[in-house]
């Protein structure tokens, strides 16, 4: 018997290398990652390049210090779509039966795939939120006054739009395991991030914006932008209320998965 | 590729590689799947696990790897519940019925992913793409793949941790005739090197020719859990073909005698629970003339059709089936 055909035993490691490696092998996978990042230091570019000059039109918005980090808005689409895919995709093929197969315990693969997931999102999203607000600060600097990551608060809301659109990911792959099917996750996801923050702050009146504050998208955007409407809880309160909703997502997806059948 | 070190393989070890379900239920609000199982799949052997498509065997095979919790009952593997095996792929390789591979990644990929839970390298990851014959189509997308292709896929994450046991669900499934001989093989070499070969299928001619033992299955219960040999058997009664101007004559003095008739054609008789020599002597001795007095094996297909059809079916099926064995027996 050949050294290579001898087995170990399962372990949180070995299964982490196993979903390193799933991560990386699909094209779909890559392709939504290279987007956000793509994405978030090309609007960053357009929105310096268009608010160059300060002029009497300019929306107060765009003059802030995260102005032109607001290239999340698409990269919590794309990269709450990796999250759901991630998880959802193996559903949806029937790749889930051979992962449980080779784990059957099953937590593992969830705490595997989590830690890929964020570590691969937080590097990318936070290097990336870099490198936008640095690119877009050196075209309006050319025009006007600009930010530097030095100036107050700035730091915080730079790193905090990558740690932001990781969380959001982990809300989305979260979703992928209590929903399991890919539209099905999607549509919630979209719902949870955009479509319920909406209902309750404009149709439900004052108490209505109350709970908003509390979503995870709210809570989420109050320490990692700067922008007027966006500021409900302070930044530390904030993060902290968005981390306890990601871990009520895995907490549920966890408890499900041990429960349901495969 | 296959050997197992000798120290592995005394009589001891051999008991303890084997799936055992002991009352297995699961029940999908009122509709019972798998209904009160117990059997012993043993190493050594090429075991069927037959039934007609929704007897429940998909069911059982998610059950022996934990995929599914039953409702009732348990079932355990080499002597565990799969999922407290320390390294699961060299305990079971499963081939489950639909593909249990992501479409969007190269077969390597998929192996090599699978592979890496425990500890397995690209080595073994290129042993069993040559193994199965894919290394042309190994760096393709699964979703290129047919069917065959996708089978042999299959097969080679089954066997990545050189699993003491194998599970394989419809195996042949979508292969052409050089591919099904080719994996008759393949499981004829696992089962004789002292594995457990444990297989599905709804085809009862398939089955015949591959597997030693079988387990049959109809509306999630057991039916049969007997040697092939046995089972072919007392399932298999023949039917004498009998030929006459007097039919209708001859019907009367057989049925008369016991035996059960059918007229397929006009002046044709099928006649069941008698012999060829008994018919002729009650022609001979009534006067009456026949053309054609000959014995036709019944198809086993046909035996395993009326036993699965519905569990009142399979009743009277084995009724009639052990009643006819009996005379042939007594003759």
């Amino acid at each position: 018997m050949s050294a290579g055909t001898v087995t170990r035993p399962v372990t949180i490691r070995r299964v982490i290398g196993s979903e390193w490696i799933k991560f990386w092998t699909l094209r779909s996978t890559v392709a939504v990652l290279a987007a956000a990042m793509v994405g978030m230091v090309g609007i960053a570019l357009i929105i310096g390049f268009n608010t160059r000059h300060l002029s009497a039109g300019l929306d107060p918005e765009d003059s802030v210090q995260s102005a032109t980090l607001q290239g999340y808005y698409l990269g919590q689409l794309l990269i709450g779509a990796l999250g759901v895919l991630f998880v959802s995709g193996e559903y949806s093929t029937g790749m889930i039966r051979s992962t449980f197969a080779a784990v059957p315990r099953r937590l593992p693969v969830l705490w595997a795939k989590l830690l890929v997931f964020v570590t691969v999102t937080a590097v990318a999203m936070i290097s990336m939120s870099v490198v936008a607000f640095v690119a877009a600060q050196s075209v309006i600097g050319q025009s006007r006054q600009s930010f530097s990551l030095s100036d107050p608060g700035v730091l915080r809301v730079v790193i905090g739009t990558g740690v932001y659109l990781t969380l959001i990911g982990a809300i989305g792959a979260a979703l992928g395991w209590i929903i399991r099917s890919t539209p099905g996750a999607l549509v919630a996801y979209v719902a949870t991030i955009l479509v319920i923050p909406v209902l309750f702050s404009t149709v439900l009146g004052d108490w209505g914006k109350e709970v908003a504050k509390f979503l995870p998208s709210e809570a989420g955007a109050s320490f990692s932008t700067t922008l007027g409407h966006l500021t409900g809880l302070g930044p530390w309160t904030g993060l902290a209320v968005m981390v306890a909703w990601v871990l009520a997502g895995l907490a549920a997806a966890s408890i499900l998965l041990t429960r349901r059948d495969a | 590729m296959f050997r197992y070190d000798a120290a592995g393989w005394g009589n001891d070890a051999c008991d303890a590689f084997v799936i055992e379900a002991r009352q297995l239920t699961k029940s999908y609000g009122e509709k019972v799947a798998v209904d009160d199982l117990t059997f012993t799949v043993r190493p050594g052997v090429v075991t069927g696990f037959l039934g007609p498509n929704g007897a429940g065997k998909s069911t059982t095979m998610r059950m022996i790897l934990g995929l599914d919790a039953p409702s009732a009952g348990s079932v355990t593997v080499n002597g565990k519940p799969y999922a407290e095996h320390r390294q699961p792929l060299s305990e079971v390789g499963a081939l489950l019925e639909a593909r249990a591979v992501h479409t969007g990644r190269s077969a390597r990929n998929h192996l090599r992913s699978m592979a890496a839970t425990t500890g397995l390298g690209r080595r073994r990851v290129e042993d069993v793409i040559e193994l199965v014959g894919l290394h042309d189509v190994a760096s393709q997308r699964v979703g290129n793949f047919s069917l065959g292709m996708g089978q042999r896929l299959g097969i080679a994450a089954a066997l990545l941790g050189d699993p003491k046991t194998l599970i394989l669900d419809e195996p042949v499934n979508g292969l052409d005739p050089d591919g099904i001989r080719w994996i008759r093989n393949l499981l004829r070499g696992l089962a004789d090197e002292g594995r457990t070969v444990f297989l599905s299928s709804h085809l009862m001619s398939e089955m015949a020719l591959t597997a030693d033992h079988v387990i049959v299955v109809g509306k999630g219960r057991l039916l049969r859990d007997q040697s092939m040999s046995d089972f072919i058997a007392s399932e298999s009664s023949d039917v004498v073909r009998v030929r006459s101007p007097q039919v209708r004559e001859l019907e009367v003095l057989l049925t008369a005698e016991g035996a059960e008739t059918a007229s397929p054609v006009d002046g044709t008789l099928d006649v069941r629970g008698l012999l060829t020599d008994q018919i002729g002597t009650i022609a001979g001795r009534a006067g009456i003339t026949l053309y054609e007095l000959s014995t036709q094996a019944a198809s086993l297909e046909e035996a395993y059709m009326a036993m699965t059809a519905d569990s009142l079916d399979f009743r009277s099926a084995s009724e009639r089936g052990s009643a006819t064995s009996s005379i042939t027996d007594a003759a």
